[in-house]
């Protein structure tokens, strides 16, 4: 029963943590975003949802009072792009149309990255497909709902989305010549090799789903006849392009250049679907009325930018300008250390552009809510949405703020204090368990097998593993 | 029909196979020894007699025959063989580079004994049919020949339930005996299921589709949802062959129909819980192999009611590990539970059964298994999945697993009890044959660094998921 003591303590403390309870927080500074600022105010959270916001607001008498005098509550974070909390690959980046793979299938709710951006504010994140491919896999919305399975973390009720990508990552070809990372010469080239080939295999994807789809109203019809024929059969590759063309399914597409993007949506709409997001979208601000008029969201970075040819011609300006021109627009992290400071990249807005602080704190909040469809559920602290909140120390677009609590429908998922005050008990069961098993003494760099560290993680993310 | 044979052979083979026979008694007979039969009481004094490669009586007062070779069975114990219910025993496994990734990311295991002149083509997707083998057989394989069957004897398997190991989708699975003179003399049952192994890493533009563990899973998903489509237009050009276009005969779902059940791998917990969703998504029987991080996941299994076969290769810090490399708490754990998950799994009632995973030698072998045994898992319970469950799970539970009157003679007998340290195995019987292993091979080479396992094995199951 020993080696069972570990597990348990990891139960009894995640029990603890997320209890289903009903919670007052009183005399915070609440930014709801939506709806202005409420001084001193409360917010009350029953069964998951908000159901009460204001400066006098009655608790039931076995409601858990958190005092949050001097301290910021806003809505909690939504990250419209990331690649965190993936198993065994971001991409399949073996083929130009790799719309049969889902990442839903794939989401490794163990991934510390999880409760390291819970612990930056991040309460939901976009988790997309990599950009190998111009259509690339079936993307998921998830809850960063830590302890819980991969399951319980999905986003109820959000639409999956589907990745695209444009411009110099969907157009490489392989490495045909050399002995890259060891793999011997890949067998041949991949097609396309160019921006007007990315063209070509979107247009030629949605060419087939549309044969598709008309194979199988054609066997419907049959059948309906009373015919026999035999099925078409099921293609897991052109099933969600059906999907984008009957609108149940979302494309973020990963593109830099105003030229493409132009070509995106002019594809788009001739096959007669919509674009959800553009996903980076650096020179965005030079098209910025023609995604408004599609539109189109826009999910960009707040100063980040150069790391390639097609990203050089950016500026930190692109948020307010779009903004400006009537596109909904977004920060997001595309990163595992971004999507733990998105408050602050929300801050830069302000500096470069002159956005007021609402504006930028929507684009971490509502705005990506909109452009992932589940405004109506998040995004903002309104009555009737989820209890998804964060209490910060300072004001959150101050850049010395820090995350004191996170709340994910009305559930405790990352608190500070407790998160401190256990690192040195775990430490020591830690140093136990090692011991027996003799690892060695070196501390060294600590690199795990696993992206997880020691020292600089917290007892919490360890204990839940 | 076996002396016609005989007669046809060389004189060389007639002469070995005259001089082979002429050691095999008609009948044997183990006196007085203890006998866990497993299916019934433990007989502290018993005799178990062995005829015909069956197991002719078993009890207290079974009457020995006066042809019978008489085994004075006092001290020693009978159990039934040992059956290693996921492995590539009896399949010759060539030198210890077997495992070479081609240019195509295939990894081209097997038998040829000259490297294959072409690397696999590119796989473009699905409809390529990348790393499917589904229609190769264990059975048409094996062969007494592989080195590892003797060494594997001496830990006291008599049985495997043996899969071929290339691709994603490996093959159709044969139970074995672990000695015979012709390889269709070892199958016992086949086809017993398909191993799915998840090959992930070594993608990239213009490799071969998949390389992702998505696009593995996605794969798969799309085979079973050909097979379905495959069926129902077989089904409905039988019934309606007039005016319908005749479905093309395909040679991989062929060999998917055939198999009664699936292996699918999962080591770590949420493994386990995208495991069982997708099996259950797949309509078909399926098995989970791996579970080393299994003792998160014991009420799902049992909820699931689904049988898992655990990896003997328990996870370990590498003798030549980065001592800057420190595993984290969960590595830890899971290096410290792995060996505790069969007792959890006993304890809760899950249908379990142990695999080799790379671990091919009789030393290796106890060492694992008695791990296992002082993690808390009950000797009984021990034998069981040893036995009984392995057969169970693969359908074979009426002819093996447990000594029976007309149950398969397969059977080891040690002095002392199994697992423990100073136990040895004195006799094996497949098929009624008798095997003595030599001490040697029961013991770790004295001195200097020995391989653990088999080189040509690593890798075995969950290739790069972990």
């Amino acid at each position: 029963m020993r080696r069972l003591i570990p597990i348990a303590c990891a139960i009894a403390m995640l029990a603890g943590l997320s209890g289903a309870e009903t919670i007052l927080i009183r005399n915070a500074t609440v930014l709801t975003v939506t709806k202005g600022t409420v001084q001193n105010g409360s917010v009350l959270v029953e069964n998951g949802k908000i159901a009460a916001i204001g400066k006098n607001v009655s608790a039931p008498a076995d409601a858990t009072i958190v005092d949050a005098t001097g301290k910021y509550l806003m809505p909690g974070i939504i990250d419209c792009h990331s690649h965190t909390a993936i198993e065994g690959g971001v991409n399949e980046g073996t083929v130009s149309d790799s719309s049969m793979v889902n990442i839903k299938d794939v989401i490794d709710p163990e991934d510390i990255n999880i409760y390291r951006g819970l612990a930056g504010g991040l309460t939901v994140s976009n988790v997309l497909h990599g950009s190998a491919n111009a259509v690339g896999g079936q993307t998921i919305v998830i809850k960063l709902r830590w302890g819980k399975t991969a399951r319980e973390m999905l986003f109820e009720g959000a639409t999956p989305g589907i990745k695209f990508a444009l411009g110099e990552n969907p157009k490489r070809q392989g490495y045909p010549s050399q002995n890259f990372f060891s793999q011997g010469p890949a067998p041949e080239r991949r097609f396309p090799g160019t921006r007007m080939g990315v063209e070509e295999v979107i247009r030629e994807s949605f060419t087939d789903a549309k044969n598709y789809q008309a194979e199988w109203k054609q066997y419907h019809d049959a059948v309906a006849r009373g015919e026999h024929p035999i099925p078409p059969r099921k293609d897991l590759r052109l099933e969600p392009l059906v999907e984008v063309l009957e609108g149940k399914r979302y494309v973020h597409a990963h593109c830099y250049r105003s030229d493409e993007i132009l070509m995106l949506l002019r594809v788009a709409d001739e096959m007669g679907f919509k674009i959800r997001t553009l996903q980076h979208v650096l020179e965005g601000y030079k098209v910025a009325r023609e995604i408004a008029e599609h539109g189109t969201g826009a999910s960009t970075f707040s100063d980040w930018w150069a790391y390639k040819i097609e990203a050089y011609d950016a500026t930190p300006y692109n948020a307010a300008i779009m903004t400006r021109k009537g596109v909904v627009v977004s920060l997001n992290s595309d990163s595992d250390e971004l999507q733990r400071h998105l408050n602050l990249e929300a801050a830069k807005v302000m500096r470069y552009g002159g956005l007021s602080e609402t504006e930028a704190l929507a684009m971490v909040t509502i705005n990506p809510a909109k452009q992932l469809g589940i405004d109506n559920q998040v995004g903002s602290i309104e009555v009737g949405k989820s209890g998804d909140m964060v209490l910060f120390d300072k004001h959150p677009l101050d850049y010395y703020s820090k995350v004191q609590k996170v709340w994910i429908d009305g559930h405790d998922y990352f608190d500070r204090d407790k998160d401190l005050e256990t690192r040195p008990e775990f430490q020591k069961k830690k140093k136990a368990l090692e011991d027996k098993l003799k690892v060695a003494e070196d501390t060294g760099t600590r690199q795990g097998k696993r992206n997880a560290s020691n020292a600089a993680s917290t007892p919490m993310i360890e204990e839940n593993q | 029909m076996r002396m016609r044979s005989v007669y046809l052979m060389l004189p060389a083979l007639l002469w070995a196979s005259v001089a082979l026979r002429a050691e095999v008694p008609s009948a044997i007979a183990i006196k007085d020894a203890h006998v866990v039969t497993v299916s019934g009481e433990d007989l502290p004094k018993a005799t178990v007699i062995l005829r015909d490669g069956l197991i002719q009586d078993v009890g207290a007062n079974a009457s020995i025959p006066p042809d019978a070779w008489v085994i004075d069975g006092a001290g020693l114990t009978v159990y039934p063989g040992f059956i290693n219910a996921l492995s590539t025993w009896g399949i010759p496994q060539p030198g210890p580079n077997r495992a070479v990734a081609t240019a195509g990311n295939v990894p081209q295991q097997a038998a040829p004994a000259t490297p294959a002149p072409n690397p696999a083509p590119r796989s473009h997707g699905p409809e390529d049919r990348p790393q499917t083998y589904s229609f190769e057989r264990a059975a048409d394989m094996v062969e007494p020949s592989d080195s590892r069957l003797e060494a594997v004897r001496a830990a006291g398997f008599t049985t495997s339930a043996t899969f071929p190991n290339r691709g994603i989708v490996e093959g159709l699975g044969a139970l074995i005996d672990l000695a015979g003179e012709r390889g269709r003399d070892m199958v016992i049952a086949q086809p017993i299921g398909q191993q799915i192994e998840f090959r992930v890493g070594g993608g990239g533009m213009g490799r071969s589709f998949p390389s992702s563990l998505m696009g593995n899973i996605a794969y798969v998903r799309q085979l079973y949802l050909d097979l379905g489509q495959y069926k129902q237009a077989k089904e409905t050009y039988v019934a309606h062959p007039n005016g319908n276009r005749r479905p093309e005969y395909d040679h991989d779902l062929e060999g998917l129909a055939e198999s009664p059940r699936l292996l699918l791998p999962a080591d770590e917990c949420q493994q386990v819980d995208r495991i069982l969703n997708f099996g259950r998504e797949l309509k078909v029987p399926f098995v989970v192999y791996g579970l080393h991080e299994g003792y998160r996941r014991i009420d799902e299994l049992k909820q699931a009611n689904v049988p898992v076969l655990i990896s003997l290769k328990w996870p370990e810090r590498p003798k030549d590990a980065d001592p800057n490399d420190i595993p984290n708490y969960r590595d830890l754990l899971m290096q410290e539970q792995a060996p505790a998950v069969p007792g959890m799994l006993a304890k809760a009632g899950v249908k379990f059964a142990f695999y080799s995973d790379g671990v091919d030698s009789a030393p290796d072998l106890k060492k694992a298994l008695k791990k296992t045994v002082d993690a808390g898992l009950s000797r009984a319970d021990a034998i069981r999945a040893l036995t009984v469950n392995a057969a169970e799970i693969y359908g074979v539970g009426d002819r093996l697993g447990s000594i029976e009157k007309g149950k398969i003679a397969n059977l080891v007998v040690t002095k002392g009890e199994a697992f423990d340290d100073k136990s040895t195995v004195e006799y094996v019987f497949v098929d009624g044959k008798e095997f003595q292993p030599s001490k040697e091979q029961q013991q770790p080479p004295q001195g200097g660094e020995r391989r653990g396992t088999n080189p040509a094995d690593e890798g075995d199951a969950n290739g790069g998921v972990n």
